[in-house]
């Protein structure tokens, strides 16, 4: 039985003029890891929200069809039951801190405050899921006097605290360094060996080809693609202007055309790919 | 339309810098920005980048040393003076924007340098138009998505044509057409004779659009050089956090005897490699 199931979902903002999603289907097995791509505006933020019960729950609008996520019915379940099983990153690190704790230490625990875990188990997890996000050395400081990717991780760290069954990422690394971001995708990527399931929302190609499972393209709403990495990040129908292809993939692309790409190879999305492709056209030339 | 030039160069001489909870942001640094150049400040969360480029426009003060935008320093300059020099873009468009509608937020900044009439009208229309936003004139910024909301920010810095332009992760959540859009006003700032400074993880978008890169660590400079000597470093970048570009990396995993940065320089290179050569 799929742990994320969605039917004939639409959605429209309060006061917005056109759905921000249209008849999506979608079901996810449990211990999946699933990466959203598309252009800005395309939806992600959007389906991120609906999954996690944001929507309707907090930005009401127009639900058509059905989520079920982790067992409950999205818009049957209070917020407060969801966060429980089903945890959501947002996208802007600022947006997610409370406002009510004056350490990263107390904000990581304030999920298990809420839900009432002893002290001592809340400690060892808040101790547990700031080594685990490379942040021990922040536990005292205000979750405001940080630097953008040390916000960030601030943001999946007392999300991971609560141990969800269901992890919805928003960009959980849109102001990490390159080597931050490569280590919170090993994070996420040993969750889900663990049987968390991930849902990411991701601009960043060739992170994605390396370490999703699957791959949903979203255009205007629409769900356009849903496959295996290699398949959708170098399908022709990806709208490549707006989502972008993998550097990888580009330079393929352009080799092809000098006749420097192995005639019928598939085009490359990992470095791997590329530079096995690059040998063999030298091989061959 | 008429763009002011001027030659306005940038020197950094022995900055160090403490917030006032204790932490050392940065560590005598020295740098010296000519009028006109293109640069890329890269490096690891918390290694002073953010602090580094708010000295330029006065937002900070050294505790020690001085910055020196051409022949002004900025600990005896207010901001708003400052203003008329460099131009900061915010990370976080939120942090910048207050107005009640575009047309009001890219116009308040000129406004504010003495600009009017049709005069400012000019400069709010140019910048509305490198950005993409025309036609958006009326709405108000709350109402815009958080990559729109970045443009209102880039175009309200853009219209009060400062020789000097900073950007700080002018990318990040941007999607590929809008990150296209930032690399051409880089590029279009560039023929108008502006000094644009960025601050970047986009190690890739880095490597593409800027031809000197300053790589920082622990508050120092850890790297300053043009854009292909730079992320040739591999092995120092990492210290840093950084690794180098996607094509960077395959031109090294293929053999390249040199480090390639774009898809040309990629290609040249590779028409002259004999693998295991």
């Amino acid at each position: 039985m799929a742990i994320v199931q969605v039917e004939g979902l639409s959605y429209t903002y309060p006061l917005a003029i056109s759905p921000a999603l249209q008849d999506i289907n979608l079901s996810v097995e449990q211990g999946e890891f699933v990466a959203v791509i598309g252009a800005n505006g395309a939806g992600k933020s959007t389906l991120c929200y609906t999954l996690a019960g944001f929507i309707p729950h907090f930005f009401k609008g127009n639900l058509q069809g059905s989520a079920r996520v982790a067992g409950l019915d999205t818009s049957q379940t209070s917020l407060a039951e969801m966060v429980v099983r089903v945890g959501l990153v947002f996208q802007n690190p600022f947006n997610q801190i409370s406002g009510a704790k004056f350490t990263v230490y107390e904000e990581i625990a304030f999920g298990l405050e809420n839900i009432g875990l002893g002290r001592q188990e809340m400690k060892n997890r808040v101790e547990k899921v700031m080594a685990l996000t490379g942040i021990a050395d922040l536990a005292h400081r205000s979750p405001y006097a940080l630097s953008g990717g040390q916000q960030q991780r601030v943001a999946l760290a007392s999300i991971l605290v609560m141990e969800p069954e269901v992890l919805v990422l928003d960009e959980p690394t849109s102001q990490l360094d390159p080597i931050g971001t490569r280590e919170v995708f090993q994070v996420i990527k040993e969750m889900s060996r663990q049987g968390i399931t991930i849902v990411m929302a991701e601009h960043k190609l060739e992170w994605v080809a390396e370490f999703a499972d699957r791959v949903i393209a979203l255009a205007e709403g629409r769900m356009l693609l849903d496959g295996k990495p290699r398949e959708v990040l170098v399908d022709p129908a990806l709208p490549a202007g707006h989502i972008g292809i993998s550097r990888y993939t580009s330079l393929a692309r352009r080799a092809t055309q000098q006749g420097l790409w192995p005639a019928g190879r598939r085009l490359p999305v990992t470095l791997d790919e590329a530079a096995d492709g690059f040998r063999e056209a030298r091989r061959a030339a | 339309m008429a763009f002011a030039r001027q030659d306005v160069r940038l020197e950094v001489e022995q900055l160090s810098f403490t917030y006032p909870a204790g932490v050392e942001a940065l560590r005598e640094v020295s740098l010296s920005i000519q009028s006109g150049e293109r640069v890329a400040i890269i490096g690891q969360n918390g290694s002073g980048k953010t602090t580094l480029v708010r000295h330029f426009n006065g937002l900070l003060r050294p505790t020690r040393g001085r910055v020196l935008v051409g022949d002004w320093d900025t600990a005896a300059q207010s901001v708003a003076k400052l203003a008329a020099r460099v131009g900061y873009v915010f990370q976080n468009p939120d942090d910048q924007l207050f107005c009640r509608n575009v047309q009001e937020e890219v116009a308040f900044g000129p406004a504010n340098l003495g600009l009017a009439g049709e005069c400012l009208q000019e400069r709010v229309r140019d910048a509305l138009k490198l950005t993409g936003l025309a036609g958006k004139e009326g709405i108000n910024h709350y109402d815009l998505s958080a990559t729109w909301r970045k443009m209102v920010a880039l175009a309200s810095i853009l219209a009060m044509d400062t020789p000097i332009v900073v950007f700080d992760e002018p990318t990040t959540g941007q999607d590929a057409a809008s990150v296209e859009r930032i690399a051409n006003i880089v590029e279009e700032l560039g023929r108008r004779g502006k000094t644009v400074i960025t601050i970047t993880h986009d190690i890739d978008f880095c490597a593409e659009n800027f031809s000197r890169v300053i790589a920082m660590k622990e508050g120092r400079i850890l790297l300053d050089g043009s854009t292909r000597r730079v992320l040739a470093q591999e092995e120092l970048l990492a210290t840093t956090y950084v690794e180098p570009p996607q094509l960077a990396r395959l031109g090294r995993r293929l053999g390249f005897p040199e480090t390639v940065c774009t898809q040309d320089e990629f290609f040249e290179a590779y028409r002259s490699w004999r693998p295991g050569a």
